[in-house]
């Protein structure tokens, strides 16, 4: 049904119909919503699931943590310092192939405290084993979810997932969004089977210590896992077409790239910025497209590789720096090329830390420098008078 | 043919902790005591090391370590996961730790569930220190100790603070049992254990646990240290419900201090410092006084 | 991709930790035995076995030596005798 919905109601509803047993998470802006509406519909008696108001978000994902071990299906949600604070617990989970469920509202990381919508968070994570999937609006993160606890949970996977929203943007801006019918979501998401789990009928011990002799191949067996999650992406979103009549989960979309000479590579929100400054682009003649990743990890290389190769010039704009390096994404993305001899020439920009706007003007600006020099890491926007030499007070 | 004990048994033989451990003693009273029906947890620590170097466990339940600062968070977790499935009424659910995974690390994570009101016994494992990274100081090392982190020196007599006081503080939220026991009494510690598993709501369970490593002692001398520290009046075994003070192990002749500490090298550094010996007697006796042990 | 998770409960035996003994070992004298079980309650290895008076003994496999059965015995009927 079409509702027009606060993107964390709707994200709410969807983990309703997903009926996990166990939900637990601490508060963070700009996160909250979403738990609140899930704790009104428990209250109700709408959903039937032990919410857990824990003291920390790393107990958050600890509850989480053991509830799946139990084989019951759980639910978290976070955001920033938040989910560093937990980063311990998620490496944890991943290692210990369990299919967690957790929704991050992109938010910028502290210090300076900053409760706006960037990537740094999420992509802090990026080494974990955690599955991370990026919305563009508030129907991809519905349909996300969805179809997020059926590869995290089917027994040939079995690992955690990510549905990352753009804070504030995603969580707090309304949009018409398409909430499935419970049946419908019965019928695509059946219910949680682990391969193995905590039972006193048939008693396991989980979390060995793993010594050299065997830690390296718990690792690349989940890097391989990983591969395997490339190749069952397009056949979710194909049997999720078939019951709710739409694709939405991709690796990557790509939008007007058939003929782009000029290709920008973003993920989430700011995308529907990018597509509305191609558009005028286009209509002055110009020929560029956006490839959007929605998949980062794992990051489907072949898939972003065929689309590129394409155009002459790449300009990747990211919510995120390593600082000391370049933008994450545009580090991946240029070493994708490597020694090729027809790479596009790619330049990498970093835009929107901390919430701040990207505008259209910076998008076409993006544009103009993307068909310069090659630049790897522009910061886009700086207001100058707030950078100085030596410290000082003001 | 496998042995009577590996069935009789929820801890079994074939783990590598130190010859005499009180932890292991300790540990496997609480899971027999607990019965089959029950799931654990553990923080990083002696405990989970030695039970489970991949592939192998000595749990005979069924098990999960995560990390450090976790275990009550896990158990809490589990217990979440039990109520949803209609199985609370009928698994226990035990949350282990050492000190250091309790009253340090740990305790955030504790507290929280005590105060949610999980129904779940936690036990603390006390054998004074973080015994696992090599014997370093924690918030529950008794005054004087020596530990790498707080050895005696020129201008030091060792650990220079009290043991945090664990019980009282859980005793604090007001949950229904919080208790201390010790492994030199292994009779009064399972009943302990048995009475808390009949309670439903959040339990507390901290376990005097004498390490031969850490504390310098020869293995057998295990269960007299214990018993020591007991008779003494260092270690009082206490039991509180609903926050109030309910039961304690009567020390009608409380024994000097000397006794107990002589028998360990940790201590070696203050048996002949008189000032330092009597603020330690001075410990004994705030307890004797306190919880009227005599 | 799969590789170590989980271990199996009990797997441990196949670790004979008896082979750590090299100074003592106890003999039960199987004479006194009045078949309290202290013995078997507070063996750290959870290796003493038995059921009634002078039924007691230990898993040699699995023994360490401690010596805690012989100083917890009511009626010392159990010695730590030398390894050799």
């Amino acid at each position: 049904m079409r509702e027009f919905l606060e993107g964390s109601q709707a994200i709410a509803k969807a983990v309703k119909l997903a009926k996990p047993g166990v939900i637990s998470a601490y508060p963070i802006t700009p996160q909250t919503h979403i738990v609140e509406g899930l704790a009104q519909f428990v209250a109700d008696g709408e959903l039937n699931s032990e919410f857990v108001n824990v003291e920390s978000e790393h107990s958050a994902a600890s509850v989480v943590l053991g509830a799946e071990a139990c084989g019951v299906r759980s639910f978290t949600a976070t955001s920033s310092q938040g989910l560093i604070l937990m980063s311990e617990v998620l490496f944890n989970i991943a290692g210990m192939r369990l299919p967690v469920m957790l929704v991050c509202a992109n938010r910028a990381l502290s210090a300076p405290i900053n409760i706006w919508n960037d990537h740094q968070d999420s992509i802090a994570l990026r080494d974990s084993g955690w599955i991370q999937f990026y919305a563009e609006n508030h129907q991809e993160a519905v349909d996300f979810i969805l179809q997020g606890y059926k590869i995290g949970e089917n027994p040939k996977i079995m690992l955690p997932v990510m549905v990352c929203i753009d804070g504030y943007i995603l969580t707090h801006g309304m949009e018409v969004v398409d909430i499935p019918s419970p049946e419908l979501v019965d019928k695509f998401l059946p219910p949680y089977k682990p391969p193995y789990k905590l039972d006193v009928e048939e008693p396991l011990s989980f979390g060995l210590l793993g010594d050299p002799t065997v830690y390296m191949e718990t690792r690349y067996a989940i890097q391989e896992t990983l591969k395997d999650v490339l190749k069952m992406i397009p056949e979710i979103s194909v049997e999720f077409e078939k019951i709710f009549g739409r694709r939405s989960l991709r690796l990557v979309e790509d939008y007007k790239t058939e003929d782009a000479e000029i290709i920008l590579v973003a993920m989430g929100s700011v995308c529907g910025t990018i597509k509305d400054v191609i558009d005028e682009e286009r209509d002055k003649g110009r020929r560029v497209g956006l490839l959007k990743i929605i998949t980062y990890r794992p990051f489907p290389k072949e898939e972003i590789l065929d689309i590129l190769k394409k155009a002459r010039f790449v300009g990747v704009i990211e919510k995120a720096v390593s600082l000391g390096s370049d933008g994450p994404l545009y580090t991946e993305i240029s070493a994708l090329f490597g020694a090729s001899k027809d790479l596009p020439q790619i330049s990498g920009f970093v835009a929107g830390l901390g919430g701040r706007d990207i505008t259209k003007d910076a998008i076409k600006e993006v544009i103009e420098l993307t068909l310069k020099e090659r630049k790897s890491c522009i910061f886009m926007d700086l207001n100058k008078e707030l950078l100085w030499e030596d410290f000082r007070v003001i | 043919m496998l042995s009577k004990h590996f069935s009789e048994h929820n801890f079994v033989s074939g783990h590598t902790a130190c010859s005499g451990c009180g932890q292991s003693l300790a540990a496997r009273l609480v899971v027999d005591a607990a019965g089959k029906n029950t799931i654990a947890t553990s923080a990083t620590g002696c405990l989970e090391v030695f039970s489970t170097k991949a592939p192998q466990s000595s749990w005979n339940i069924p098990w999960i370590h995560s990390l450090f600062e976790n275990s009550a968070a896990i158990a809490s977790g589990i217990e979440s996961a039990l109520r949803y499935l209609g199985k609370i009424d009928n698994i226990r659910v035990i949350s282990q730790g050492g000190d250091g995974g309790t009253a340090d690390i740990g305790l955030q994570a504790l507290s929280g569930m005590l105060e949610r009101g999980h129904d779940v016994l936690y036990v603390c494992y006390d054998n004074e220190a973080y015994m696992n990274t090599g014997i370093q100081r924690s918030g529950l090392t008794p005054l004087q100790a020596n530990t790498t982190t707080s050895p005696p020196g020129k201008v030091s007599f060792g650990n220079p603070k009290l043991k945090k006081p664990m019980v009282e503080i859980c005793a604090a939220h007001h949950i229904p049992y919080s208790a201390s026991a010790s492994v030199g009494y292994p009779q009064d510690l399972q009943k302990k254990v048995k009475k808390a598993l009949s309670i439903r709501g959040p339990k507390y369970l901290q376990i005097h646990c004498p390490c031969p490593l850490g504390w310098r002692y020869d293995p057998s001398l295990t269960l007299e240290i214990a018993r020591l520290a007991v008779q003494s009046g260092l270690y009082p075994l206490v039991e509180y419900e609903y926050g109030k003070l309910s039961k304690v192990f009567k020390v009608p002749k409380p024994k000097p201090v000397e006794e107990y500490l002589k028998l360990q090298g940790r201590f070696r550094h203050i048996l002949n410092k008189k000032e330092e010996l009597a603020k330690i007697q001075q410990v004994a006796d705030k307890n004797i006084e306190y919880y009227q042990l005599k | 991709m799969f590789s170590i998770l989980v271990a199996k409960a009990g797997s441990s035996k196949d670790n004979k930790t008896g082979s750590w003994r090299s100074v003592k070992r106890p003999k039960f004298l199987q004479k006194d035995c009045i078949g309290c079980g202290l013995c078997k309650l507070i063996c750290p290895e959870a290796c003493v076995e038995g059921e009634k008076k002078n039924t007691y003994a230990p898993d040699y496999d699995y023994c360490k030596g401690c010596g805690l059965c012989a100083y917890i015995c009511p009626k010392k009927d159990i010695e730590m005798i030398s390894e050799e």
